[in-house]
């Protein structure tokens, strides 16, 4: 196991890079080379234009949602948080559910939602549910307030969307599918998208990376040390909210990455001392792309050309993985 | 004395009216019900087909048809009953899904309750004739001859090209296709088309996408609220039905009509049979 970060990371994306290549040839019928691709024009285009974005959007979607993990639980000092605290989760499945039950009843909404796409209407429920917790929150400045005020718009915007599959129940289904994640539909435009997104968001969490080491010290500590605590964490809300709004726009609500990630990253650190926040979320976010694809490429081939819902996997994969980690722990190998 | 004599012309008039429901429970009705709750759309159509509408006196929020169950009180969904309004209905019996969670609290508040899941075309036979059981409604068969009838009709009305169409039907975006198995994927048997889903991966599989664009419909069948993006889907582009415009996107109400296994399957063959016969190479 390794123990420098640097050469973690290292393994992480040649892991990932790996992956890749497996990802591509599997499809929907199961295990397919791709070198056998090559003489025939339909698979050529199936691996160019479905499963290399589809792949490479399954690490994008992994690496913003471990990404928005890190930043999640530095901010609220809190291993538990998650992604999905500020709202954005639930806003983006109930505008999910209201665009859903609305296409194709009303001729006006239908042609408004024809030009926003359903991505489009995800994201903007998912901005929706964090500038709705942050206005109930009254800012940032208070992290309980934040957390606290987070949850209860997550209640209340799930039932929001429960009452509305209540009354249009033919969307269930469709909806279930949004809600257990999926990268079926990502194309060249979201992945780029993506990944454009990633690098923004990796930017400017690696800038903010030291306040959040302050930060960890308690407020008060991190106060007096000078540092700017509002305008870092509007910030740092800012990145949570960009990152995990397209992140579940383009993939629906894949469960656990975000909260596994993190945690995953530091069990792969071997040293005394908790990893410096900069590379505990450059590592987190890469851990999330590595468990995304990998979860992603087994919902496809385990029941080809049927597929698991990935976030279904991601689960089963994360949690083992940590659970062993815990049992070798505890056990005293490590 | 008296009491065994009561009990022996209980039993007598109970033997004509014994119904076992699809939960295998068999239940004694002493004369055929007048006053039911249907908790399910396609069972609501059903006693309506067979002329007993005017016995129903409560449905569930989802059925719509005919427009004279608008008009009845509303008792919750199928899964989510409430309980408290179907009692004060004072039903003779309620008619719902196997798969409904209520069967067993409406029975121990004393209520009969006959569980029935119609999920293939032989179940709709089936659950026709146990209805027509249970309502004392004489010639139940003679409707679904007619059902029967009318899916013929529909198939013979398409020209033999259409015997060649390779279909897909998505019936939500996830995307859960129409299985061969599946009581849609029977009518399209019927149509004669080929359905591109094999009866392997069962009714209603979620599939790949990429599993359709290899495949390659000749026409693509989706309802309206599923059919946003279709083109859009990486590599779909690319589909033969997609790139001929042979896609037929059927309005709410006549999703309705498909997606309901009851008497209204001749119409809903009648909308593929119209749809293939516009839109088929």
């Amino acid at each position: 196991m390794t123990q420098r970060p640097g050469a973690l990371a290292l393994v992480l994306l040649l892991l990932a890079l790996a992956l890749l290549l497996v990802g591509s040839s599997i499809g929907s019928t199961g295990f397919d080379s791709l070198l056998a691709a090559r003489h025939d024009p339909i698979a050529l285009q199936i691996v160019w234009d479905i499963r290399l974005p589809r792949t490479l959007g399954a690490w994008a979607a992994g690496a913003l949602l471990g990404l928005a993990g890190a930043v999640a639980q530095g901010l609220f000092r809190n291993p538990l948080a998650d992604p999905y605290l500020l709202g954005s989760a639930s806003g983006a499945s109930l505008a999910m559910a209201l665009a859903l039950a609305v296409l194709g009843v009303s001729p006006f909404a239908t042609a408004w939602l024809v030009r926003l796409g359903l991505t489009g209407a995800a994201f903007a429920g998912a901005v929706g549910g964090v500038l709705l917790t942050l206005a109930l929150a009254r800012g940032v400045q208070h992290t309980l307030r934040l957390l606290l005020a987070g949850v209860v718009v997550g209640v209340v915007l799930g039932a929001g969307k429960d009452l509305v599959t209540l009354a249009s129940p033919d969307i269930l289904s469709a909806l279930q599918g949004f809600n257990l994640g999926s990268t079926g539909f990502v194309g060249w435009t979201a992945c780029l998208l993506m990944l454009g997104v990633w690098a923004v968001c990796t930017v400017v969490a690696w800038l903010l990376g030291p306040v959040l080491d302050g930060l960890s010290l308690g407020e008060a500590t991190a106060a007096s040390l000078g540092l700017p605590l509002r305008q870092v964490r509007i910030a740092l809300v800012g990145v949570l909210a960009l990152a995990t709004g397209t992140a579940v726009a383009q993939t629906g609500m894949v469960a656990f990455v975000g909260l596994a990630a993190p945690h995953v990253a530091r069990s792969l650190v071997k040293t005394t001392h908790s990893p410096t926040h900069r590379r505990l979320m450059l590592l987190a976010s890469l851990s999330g792309g590595v468990l995304l694809l990998a979860a992603d490429i087994l919902a496809r081939w385990l029941t080809a050309p049927q597929e698991l819902p990935v976030g279904v996997l991601t689960a089963v994969l994360g949690g083992s993985y940590l659970l062993w980690r815990m049992h070798q722990r505890s056990t005293g190998v490590l | 004395m008296k009491l065994w004599w009561l009990l022996l012309c209980g039993a007598g008039a109970a033997q004509a009216l014994q119904v076992t429901d699809d939960r295998g429970v068999t239940t004694q009705f002493a004369q055929a019900p007048q006053r039911i709750v249907s908790l399910l759309p396609s069972l609501t159509e059903s006693v309506c087909a067979l002329e007993q509408c005017a016995r129903l006196v409560g449905v569930d929020r989802y059925s719509n048809f005919p427009a004279s169950v608008r008009a009845l009180p509303q008792v919750g969904g199928g899964l989510d009953p409430n309980t408290e309004a179907i009692v004060a209905l004072r039903p003779d019996v309620v008619l719902l899904a196997t798969a409904s969670r209520a069967s067993a609290r409406l029975e121990a508040l004393g209520l009969k309750v006959v569980a029935l899941e119609p999920k293939t075309h032989a179940d709709v036979q089936r659950v026709l004739g146990t209805l027509g059981q249970l309502l004392a409604v004489p010639d139940a068969a003679r409707i679904w001859r007619h059902i029967d009838a009318g899916v013929a009709a529909a198939a013979q009305s398409l020209p033999a090209r259409a015997k060649t169409t390779r279909v897909y039907f998505e019936v939500n975006a996830a995307p859960y296709a129409a299985g061969t198995t599946s009581f849609i994927g029977e009518t399209l048997t019927r149509l004669g088309v080929q359905n591109v889903v094999p009866a392997a991966l069962g009714p209603f599989p979620k599939l790949n996408p990429e599993f359709v664009v290899r495949a390659n419909p000749d026409l693509i069948m989706v309802g309206d609220r599923n059919s946003l993006g279709l083109a859009q889907r990486p590599g779909w582009g690319g589909i033969r039905a997609i790139r001929e415009q042979r896609v037929c996107r059927f309005r709410p109400e006549h999703s309705d009509v498909l997606v309901r296994p009851g008497p209204r399957m001749a119409e809903a063959a009648r909308l593929m049979a119209a749809c293939l016969l516009e839109k088929a190479p």
